[in-house]
Parts: structure tokens; C-alpha cells; sequence
């Protein structure tokens, strides 16, 4: 069974995001991860491999040269290889990296594609469906359940107020939600045997595309910042009064009761 | 030269960061109060692989080299110097002298469970008059037959009670002295090995301590660990390169104390402004990091120097020194940021600073590292 996993490289969750002089996100200096809604794509392949017995775990990402980090790390937990494409100092939105993906896609052998159902950085979680989208597969979106026999998959997806059990014809498309399963530490012998795992690097024309085809749809014209979180308010006094006085402000100030 | 970290050595770093942050911090505090470690995280531990960092793959260790084993103390440490020094003692002073002085069987009858993390290990050298004069250990083993038979008792011992193999430093012939000592492997649950007193601790309260007490413990010929004569000097070889694991152990005490502060001194504010912006603070700061970057190369070099095959003894000596003096400094002067919360139990850095302090005391004191230094200097 050859399984593909679509990562992304985003910022720590705990990083702190600053906006530079032109007012673009800051990216000097900031620590950068696996995705996390990737990584538990990343463990779910795994996990798909190792009971199935056999299979490949191909993990690609579109990103620039320090994306291999993160790559790294998926073959540290145990994916066998790794592709990035680079496509060099230009803009990318949803439609461009989707495009990249579904084009080296199209030219690799697939039972079942994987990713993370959105990135925690931008959040449009557009990608995974684009690709299927374009590779003309089903796509079945944040599913917390996984079950492959048979050239089928059984997902289970949440919904609004509940959860949904979809099945589908493979090779698809199915992206993470959070509790899907528990994402592995790599292993110390994983770190060791991932710098001898193949990791191909491919520019944009070895991809078989040119700047053109993937310009952007859409542009960010302004970025902003979230107002400061402001101080929290003490409330002094006797419990049965402080309540009251709680009650009072949540209802004529906060107005959220 | 070259300062950068290798690719496996930023990962291991990352990796055991993670690890230790999510899984090991919750836990330090608790396991602290209860004098009680919480061995599902050993577990943990040994399907990562960390139980044997430093050993060969045919030995089911990790196949990583010295700087890799001391990133992954130092990382384990930041949050938690018990589970450090848990891992330390294991890896450098049982697991290495089997490694180092075992023959084959002994490897694959030991190592391979130790490094796989199936089984704990610990070192059993202090005794009640034998401390710093490691050599004049009193613990005898008299051959008789295909068996040598233990008498005596060792105190201090890390992970005493809770490991499976100990490596026993005991006198074979006590009219050569230091010449006429034995390393010897032992199994928990020979008969005649028992456990005495645990210690209450002022720090790593987590890190069981027990007395070791042989009465007529029959240990196999074959348990002998390198030459009958070199018990000493197996000893004293264990400790070169269990001061690496130590050093890195109040390397990472330091930095998570230190991580800790800076954070503090962020948010804390006092007449109108974070403490951060007096200069009193920063320059405190600016010493802490300072002197925590100078105990991290000393650390790292000696690691590398072990994996280059070189000489380390000196170098491991100084680590442990400087680190660990910089450990007792660095959460000294954490608490006095955190100010009057630092010295309660609602914070880390109270526990960090009762941490540190060991990090001065075992696997030789710093008078022990100084003479070690010195005698390397005018030898
Ligand atoms: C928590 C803990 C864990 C330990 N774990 C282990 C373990 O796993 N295995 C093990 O074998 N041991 C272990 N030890 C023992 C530890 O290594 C010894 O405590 C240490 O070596 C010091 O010996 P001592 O306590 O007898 O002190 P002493 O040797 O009595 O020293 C007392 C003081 O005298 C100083 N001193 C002694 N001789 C000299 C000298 N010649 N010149 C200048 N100053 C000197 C010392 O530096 C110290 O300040 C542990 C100890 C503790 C507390």
C-alpha cells in the first residue's frame, strides 16, 4: 500500500508572531514545527502501514529548504521517504501549493493520500481538498477515524453535534482532525536511520510547472496583529456579594449574560 | 572548528525537548512531593530509546554518540533533574563499565536488556567510611568455589531498590588496598542481596536512594566484571564519563532554572513595570546565561572528546565542576527573581535549587573534581 502524507512546516504554536516593518508576518527567528493537525497524518500512516504489514510512506511538503526539518521528523517517526519541492523566493496561496502538490502527485504511485485537515498558521484548510480536487478523488475532511480494507476506506468525520462514518473508494483524500490518534516521538534509532532515508528535492521546473501556473488567486493585503489581552478584573468582597457584583458586570458591561 | 550541532544532534535535542515538556514537566512537581518516581515515564523512555543512547545497535542501544547522550540528560534535567539522573546513573554507571570491561556474554546477558531499557541498572561504590576514598571500600567478595561470596554494604545508591543489575565495587584481597578491589555484576533477588535505608533527600526527591546490604551473597565466577585487581580503576573509568552525564544533568538544571526566571521577569511587575526592565535584574540575567553557555561547551567538549577517542578526564572533571557550581549559582539567583513565590512550592525553581545542589556532592564532590584537575595538571 503506497501512502502519501501532505505536511507543512508552520511556526511553534508557542511562537510570538510580530509583523516587520512592512507589515508582513516576521519570520526571522521563529521556531518552526511539523504541523500538528501533520502529524497526526504522519502517526495514521504509520499506524496504516504497520497493520497492514507492508505499504510505503511518502511524505511531501512545498516549502523552502529549512522545510526538510520537518520532513526529517516524519522520517524519524518512520516514514520511509521524503520530497520537497521548492519553489523558490515567490508567493504562494492555497491554489499554488495545491497545485504543486497535485502535479508531483500525479506522477507518483498512491492508495491513499493523507494531510492535516487545516495548518495552524494560515487555517484556511483549503489544501487537502484542492489536491483531490484536482487528482479527482474523493476527499473526506477531519476525520478522528480510520479503517482500510479491501480498496476502501471507513472514516469516521465529525459534524456539527455529532460524528458521521463515511466510506469511500481509494485511493482518496482524507485529512486529520485533532484526535485521530496520538502522534509518536521518533525514537532514538528512528533520528538515527532518518539521514540515510532518501529525501528528494525538486525545484518547481523539475516539478513540470513554471512561475505562471501557479500565481496566486488570492492576495493578503493587510496584516494585523489581535488586540493585547487586557488585565483580568478582582473582584473584592464578601463571596455572596462578589458574586453579585460578577453578575452584574457580565451582564450590563460584558453583556455575555 | 566547528560549533553547529549535527542534524541527529539538533533532533535529539528536539525531540527529547518535547518529550520531556509534555510528558515529564506535569509530573516533576508531584513526584518531587512524593518522594516517589513515576516509572511509566521509564517505559516511555525506553521505546525511545533513551536507555541506551550511547551504545551500539547490535547491543540494542541507539547507536548515538556522547554529545547526543548529554543533550538528552541536559534535556530530560531541564524539567526534571530526578528523571536525569535516573537516565545518567543507568547509562554511565552501570550500563558503560558492561560495555566498556563485559565480555560478550556478559554484554548480551546485561547490556542488551539495560540498553534496551527492559531492566535498570545501577552502581554500587560508597559506603558508610568509603566516600571520597572510594579505594578503601570495605565491601569484601571472597571466592569460593565458582562463587565469590559478598559481605558488606553500600549507601547512596541511585536507583537503589528500583534497578534489576548493579555493578558492586568490592575488596578481593584487602592487604593491596585499592589494588585489590573487583567490579562485579550483581542481580536484584540473589540471595544475600537485600536493601536497607532509603534516603530522604533535600533534592531529586524523586531519585530513589537506598543502602545496598550483602550478607553472604553468592554471586557467580562469571559475574566478575574485567580483571580481579581492577575494581578501582573501573571504578574511577566509570566516573570519567558519569561526570559527563552529571555535568549535563546540572547543565540543563541551570538552563531550565534560568528558562524559568527569564519568563518570570517578563511578566512580574513591580513599581508599575516588568522586573525585567531594572538593571539590576539583566545583569543578572545576562551572568545566568552567561555562565550556563560557558558550562554548555565545557559539557559538550567533553562529550566530544570521549567520542573522538581522546583523552577526557581532565575535561569531564572541569564540566562537572564548572556545571555544577553554575547549577547552584544560576537557581540561586532564579529564586531571588521569582522574589518571595520563588521560595514557595508554587514554582519550579525552589525544587531546581534543592536539585542542584547534589549535582556538587555525587560522583565525586568538587574538591574531589579540583584534586582530579590538579593531579592531570602536575602529572
Ligand atoms: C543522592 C546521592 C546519590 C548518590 N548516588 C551514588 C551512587 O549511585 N553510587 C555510589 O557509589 N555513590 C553514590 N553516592 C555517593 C556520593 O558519590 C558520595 O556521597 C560522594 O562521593 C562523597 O562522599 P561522602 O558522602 O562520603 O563525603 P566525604 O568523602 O566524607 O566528604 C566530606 C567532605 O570532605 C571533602 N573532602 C574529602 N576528601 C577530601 C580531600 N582529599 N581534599 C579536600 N576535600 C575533601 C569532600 O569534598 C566533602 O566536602 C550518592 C550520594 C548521594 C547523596
Amino acid at each position: 500500500m503506497k501512502i502519501l502524507v501532505c505536511l507543512k512546516q508552520t511556526f511553534d504554536t508557542e511562537a510570538k508572531i510580530v509583523l516587520d516593518e512592512n507589515g508582513k508576518i516576521e519570520r526571522q527567528g521563529v521556531s518552526l514545527i511539523m504541523n500538528p493537525y501533520d502529524e497526526f497524518a504522519v502517526e495514521e500512516a504509520l499506524r496504516l502501514k504497520e497493520n497492514q504489514g507492508e505499504g510505503e510512506v511518502t511524505v511531501i511538503s512545498v516549502g523552502g529548504q529549512q522545510t526538510q526539518d520537518a520532513l526529517r521528523q516524519a522520517l524519524a517517526m518512520g516514514a520511509d521517504k521524503a520530497v520537497l519541492v521548492d519553489p523558490g523566493d515567490v508567493e504562494l496561496d492555497e491554489y499554488s501549493t495545491a497545485t504543486i502538490l497535485a502535479k508531483v502527485i500525479s506522477g507518483m504511485e498512491y492508495d491513499i493520500i493523507l494531510g492535516g485537515f487545516r495548518a495552524i498558521d494560515d487555517g484556511s484548510a483549503q489544501v487537502a481538498g484542492r489536491v483531490a480536487e484536482i487528482l479527482n478523488i474523493p476527499v473526506v475532511n477531519m476525520i478522528t477515524k480510520l479503517e482500510v480494507a479491501d480498496g476502501k476506506a471507513v472514516a469516521t468525520r465529525e459534524i456539527e453535534g455529532g460524528s458521521e462514518v463515511v466510506e469511500v473508494p481509494l485511493p482518496a483524500v482524507l485529512t486529520a482532525q485533532k484526535g485521530l490518534n496520538e502522534p509518536r516521538y521518533p525514537s532514538m534509532k528512528g533520528i538515527m536511520k532518518a539521514k540515510k532515508k532518501p529525501m528528494q528535492k525538486m525545484t518547481l521546473a523539475d516539478v513540470g510547472l513554471e512561475e505562471g501556473q501557479i500565481a496566486p488567486k488570492v492576495k493578503a493585503i493587510s496584516f494585523s496583529l489581535p488586540e493585547p489581552r487586557k488585565a483580568g478584573k478582582i473582584i473584592p468582597g464578601e463571596p455572596a456579594e462578589a458574586a453579585r457584583e460578577l453578575a452584574r458586570l457580565l451582564r450590563e458591561e460584558a453583556k455575555v449574560v | 572548528m566547528e560549533f553547529k550541532l549535527s542534524e541527529e544532534q539538533e533532533m535529539i535535542r528536539k525531540t527529547v525537548r518535547d518529550f520531556a515538556e509534555s510528558e515529564v514537566a506535569p509530573k516533576a512537581g508531584p513526584m518531587d512531593e512524593a518522594e516517589e518516581y513515576d516509572y511509566t515515564l521509564w517505559d516511555k523512555m525506553a521505546e525511545m530509546g533513551l536507555t541506551g543512547i550511547p551504545f551500539p545497535e547490535e547491543y540494542e542501544g541507539a547507536g548515538m554518540d556522547n554529545v547526543c547522550y548529554a543533550i538528552a540528560v541536559e534535556e530530560l534535567s531541564r524539567v526534571c533533574a530526578s528523571t536525569g539522573v535516573l537516565i545518567s546513573a543507568h547509562t554511565s554507571l552501570c550500563a558503560w563499565p558492561i560495555y566498556a570491561f563485559g565480555t560478550e556474554e556478559q554484554k548480551q546477558k546485561y547490556l542488551v536488556p539495560l540498553a534496551s531499557g527492559k531492566k535498570i541498572g545501577a552502581l554500587g561504590l560508597t559506603e558508610p567510611s568509603a566516600g571520597s576514598d572510594a579505594g578503601s571500600v570495605k565491601t569484601s567478595a571472597v571466592l569460593d568455589g565458582d562463587e565469590y561470596v559478598l559481605n558488606g554494604s553500600k549507601i547512596f545508591i541511585t536507583n537503589g531498590e528500583k534497578a534489576d543489575i548493579y555493578v558492586i565495587i568490592a575488596s578481593t584481597d584487602k592487604t593491596k588496598g585499592h589494588r585489590g578491589t573487583a567490579a562485579f555484576i550483581v542481580e536484584k533477588g540473589t540471595p544475600g542481596f537485600t536493601f536497607g535505608k532509603k534516603e530522604h533527600k533535600m533534592g531529586i526527591r524523586a531519585s530513589s536512594t537506598y543502602e545496598l546490604v550483602f550478607e553472604n551473597c553468592r554471586v557467580p565466577r562469571e559475574n566478575l566484571l574485567g580483571e580481579d585487581g581492577k575494581g578501582f580503576k573501573i571504578a574511577l573509568m566509570t566516573l570519567d564519563g558519569g561526570r559527563i552525564g552529571i555535568a549535563a544533568q546540572a547543565l540543563g538544571i541551570a538552563q531550565g532554572a534560568f528558562d524559568e526566571a527569564l519568563k518570570y521577569s517578563k511578566v512580574r511587575e513591580q513599581f508599575g513595570k516588568p522586573i525585567s526592565s531594572f538593571q539590576g535584574l539583566q545583569w543578572m540575567l545576562a551572568d545566568m546565561a552567561t555562565r550556563i553557555e560557558a558550562a554548555r561547551l565545557l559539557v559538550y567538549k567533553a562529550a566530544y572528546l570521549k567520542d573522538q577517542g581522546e583523552p577526557y578526564s581532565k575535561e569531564s572533571a572541569m564540566a562537572k565542576l564548572f556545571a555544577s557550581e553554575c547549577a547552584m549559582w544560576v537557581t540561586t539567583k532564579a529564586v531571588q527573581i521569582f522574589g518571595g513565590y520563588g521560595y514557595t512550592r508554587e514554582y519550579p525553581v525552589e525544587r531546581m535549587m534543592r536539585d542542584a545542589k547534589i549535582t556538587e556532592i555525587y560522583e565525586g564532590t568538587s574538591e574531589v573534581q579540583r584534586i582530579v584537575i590538579a593531579a592531570n595538571l602536575l602529572k
